[in-house]
């Protein structure tokens, strides 16, 4: 039996933490591209688009993220193309994001008031006009404090691939409790990562959202 | 007899002064208008009647009993001021009879019927017995500023201060809600208020104060104070609101 | 591809199936009224209790809200036990959900009552009401009115949080799920049904919510004046 000390753990904990970065980061730029793609499918003309990825949100915030990663985990495997994990967490994870980022930022382009549009209409300007130059620019600013919010919920998310086995930091404390029964100590270092990786987040944001407050656009 | 009286009272917030030493006597029965520029301190004055305001310095009485410091508890003050305010601030998720009610039981402890009694007592004096279980979202403003006197007057107050009621009302509402205070006054209430309307206070009140700068500066009749005005300060204000 | 699907292998499981439902039906509406009950509370000490009770509360919201579900639940499940605090899973479920809702719908009401006209403030304290009976009778009920969208969201996301809980061995809805794919074999199909039944849950969730919300601020209605 190896005997831990408190460093061995907080040592392997840490080093699980970058898995779960890699993940987030992975989670978040593949949401964000995927989220963008199906914002423009959204504002499209176009009827069967925009019924597709209002359906597409609704499942996906109306699904526990869990029942998502089942799905295309043991979904992949029983329909006969086994993924890893690691495969698995990536996608469900890209694809839980991109349908909230998604819902974010509509609705910040639907903030945009609609005088914007009209008065850019009369001053003779298209539709493609009228978005690069007058609603994109204002609808990025109020969406960039709620999308670095929901980073925040992007890392917490990634908790749950250690459900299927992916060691990052939620599975790494798992295992080091089966080793070492140290529940307590080894839960609220879990705890302490995780916070240390979210708070920061979860400030900035707040403090984004302070200042469009205070610069009167919300 | 006095009922309210006011001495030596000073108010600051942070270094703006914005009363420099009020000195005012009110009678029983008595109605006075304050009347000034905005900035002035009357409707300071007026929340320190309540104690909305703390006042810093000086002593209010009513009735001879202090009410300034901890000297009155919430609930004895609300037994002897009532107050109306600009907004109504009715409370939108009772109804009219609800919200009539609701300080006489949670705070007097009074029974459930007798409040309800009293509620429809006091709504027909303003004249709404038919809007009891209306809520406020429904009324005109110059129902749910009726309905906020009511509310007022449930709780039997001594005196009842009036902060620029009419104010907030479109023009044509503005006469249902004066000839109510106009009732009231002449049923012998003793009333303060803080009013823009120039010809109410004229035509009801029995005294008019004068506030310029924190301070009193010209009180007495209408008539006097506003046919024969004796400052500079009074002069251009009555020549620049009438 | 030869792959079919055979949902009527989920048929011999049908009380499986139930009793997860039941479980999770339960465990959300317990949790839903008593987390949002206890946000009422954390809420009113965040604004007004003394300085070290502020930042209890404060520390509180923040840790749960930065940090997943899952590692709440295993510190209580596992944790709590290690300090000598004996707590069965169910409880255990009952009390991680309840304490991540209430740290959530603390924020989303603060945010509602701190949206409270003073005028309404000052109107209660001018009819002689202290801070308590102000806040019950003026204070309250249009804060939740005001949330009351945020605080739905918010009560769903735990419902589909708690699948989670399956992973102490609560028999909740993804339990069953498990325990039904390691007989049949199926797994997509067990999940793809599974994952519609808490589809249905929320939808139904979110109407019974929107419906008692307009009984409950029906004085809302003919706003319009």
């Amino acid at each position: 039996m190896i005997e831990f000390s408190l460093w061995d753990i907080l040592r392997n904990l840490l080093l699980a933490t970058r898995w779960t970065i890699v993940l987030s980061l992975i989670a978040f730029v593949g949401g964000a591209t995927v989220g963008l793609v199906l914002t423009f499918m959204r504002l499209s003309s176009s009827r069967i688009l925009q019924r597709f990825t209002s359906l597409y949100v609704d499942l996906f915030q109306g699904t526990p993220l869990l029942m998502q990663l089942f799905l295309i985990f043991f979904g992949a495997a029983a329909l006969g193309h086994p993924i890893s994990a690691w495969l698995a967490a990536s996608v469900a994870l890209t694809l839980f994001t991109s349908a909230f980022l998604c819902d974010i930022w509509r609705g910040c382009l639907e903030a945009v008031a609609k005088g914007q549009w009209h008065a850019a209409r009369v001053l003779g300007m298209n539709y493609f006009q009228t978005m690069r130059h007058v609603i994109l620019p204002q609808a990025l600013r109020l969406s960039v404090p709620p999308t670095v919010g929901f980073s925040v919920q992007v890392i917490k998310g990634t908790a749950l691939a250690s459900i299927i086995g992916f060691v990052e930091l939620t599975k790494a404390g798992t295992m080091l409790n089966n080793a070492t029964f140290e529940p307590f100590t080894i839960f609220t270092l879990v705890a302490l990562l995780y916070f240390a990786l979210c708070y920061p987040l979860s400030c900035y944001a707040r403090h984004l959202e302070k200042k469009l407050y205070d610069a009167g656009l919300r | 007899m006095t009922l309210v009286c006011v001495k030596n009272v000073h108010k600051a917030f942070g270094d703006l002064e914005v009363l420099k030493g009020i000195d005012l006597e009110v009678g029983q029965g008595e109605v006075v208008a304050i009347i000034g520029r905005s900035g002035s301190g009357k409707s300071t004055l007026l929340r320190c009647l309540n104690q909305l305001e703390k006042h810093d310095r000086g002593a209010i009485t009513i009735a001879d009993k202090r009410l300034d410091g901890e000297a009155m508890s919430p609930k004895e003050l609300s037994e002897n001021v009532g107050m109306v305010f600009q907004s109504f601030n009715l409370f939108p998720h009772k109804t009219v009879g609800e919200n009539v009610c609701l300080a006489p039981v949670v705070v007097r402890g009074e029974s459930r019927a007798s409040a309800e009694k009293v509620a429809r007592e006091v709504l027909a004096k303003v004249g709404l017995s038919d809007k009891y279980d209306s809520y406020p979202a429904q009324l005109s403003g110059g129902q749910q500023q009726r309905v906020a006197i009511a509310r007022a007057l449930a709780m039997r107050p001594k005196v009842l201060l009036c902060d620029e009621v009419t104010s907030a009302l479109d023009p044509e509402l503005v006469g249902e809600v004066l000839r109510v205070l106009e009732a009231l006054a002449a049923e012998g209430m003793t009333l303060i208020l803080v009013t823009h309307e120039m010809g109410f206070a004229r035509d009801v009140a029995d005294r008019v104060v004068f506030m310029h700068q924190g301070r009193i500066h010209e009180a007495g009749p209408p008539a006097d104070l506003f046919g024969n005005p004796q400052t500079a300060e009074l002069k251009q204000f009555i020549s620049a609101v009438l | 591809m030869g792959v079919t699907l055979d949902f009527l292998t989920l048929l011999p499981y049908a009380s499986e199936l139930v009793r997860g439902l039941t479980t999770t039906v339960i465990l959300t509406v317990v949790t839903t009224l008593t987390g949002i009950a206890l946000a009422v509370v954390v809420a009113y000490l965040r604004l007004h209790g003394r300085s070290w009770t502020r930042f209890c509360m404060g520390s509180y919201v923040e840790v749960t809200r930065n940090t997943p579900f899952i590692v709440q639940l295993f510190f209580i499940f596992f944790g709590l036990p290690g300090l000598g605090i004996q707590i069965d899973a169910i409880t255990a479920a009952f009390l991680a959900m309840t304490l991540n809702l209430a740290a959530y719908s603390a924020e989303i009401l603060r945010a509602g009552i701190g949206a409270t006209a003073q005028g309404q403030l000052e109107a209660a304290r001018a009819l002689g009401m202290t801070r308590l009976q102000s806040y019950r009778h003026v204070v309250l009920i249009p804060a939740f009115a005001r949330v009351y969208p945020a605080l739905i969201s918010q009560s769903v996301i735990v419902m589909l949080g708690s699948a989670v809980v399956s992973q102490i061995s609560v028999f909740d809805l993804t339990y069953a799920a498990n325990f039904i794919q390691s007989r049949n074999f199926r797994s997509f199909e067990v999940y793809l049904v599974i994952t519609l039944a808490y589809l249905l849950l929320a939808f139904v969730m979110r109407r019974v919510f929107m419906l008692a919300g307009n009984r409950l601020f029906a004085y809302q209605q003919g706003e319009s004046r």
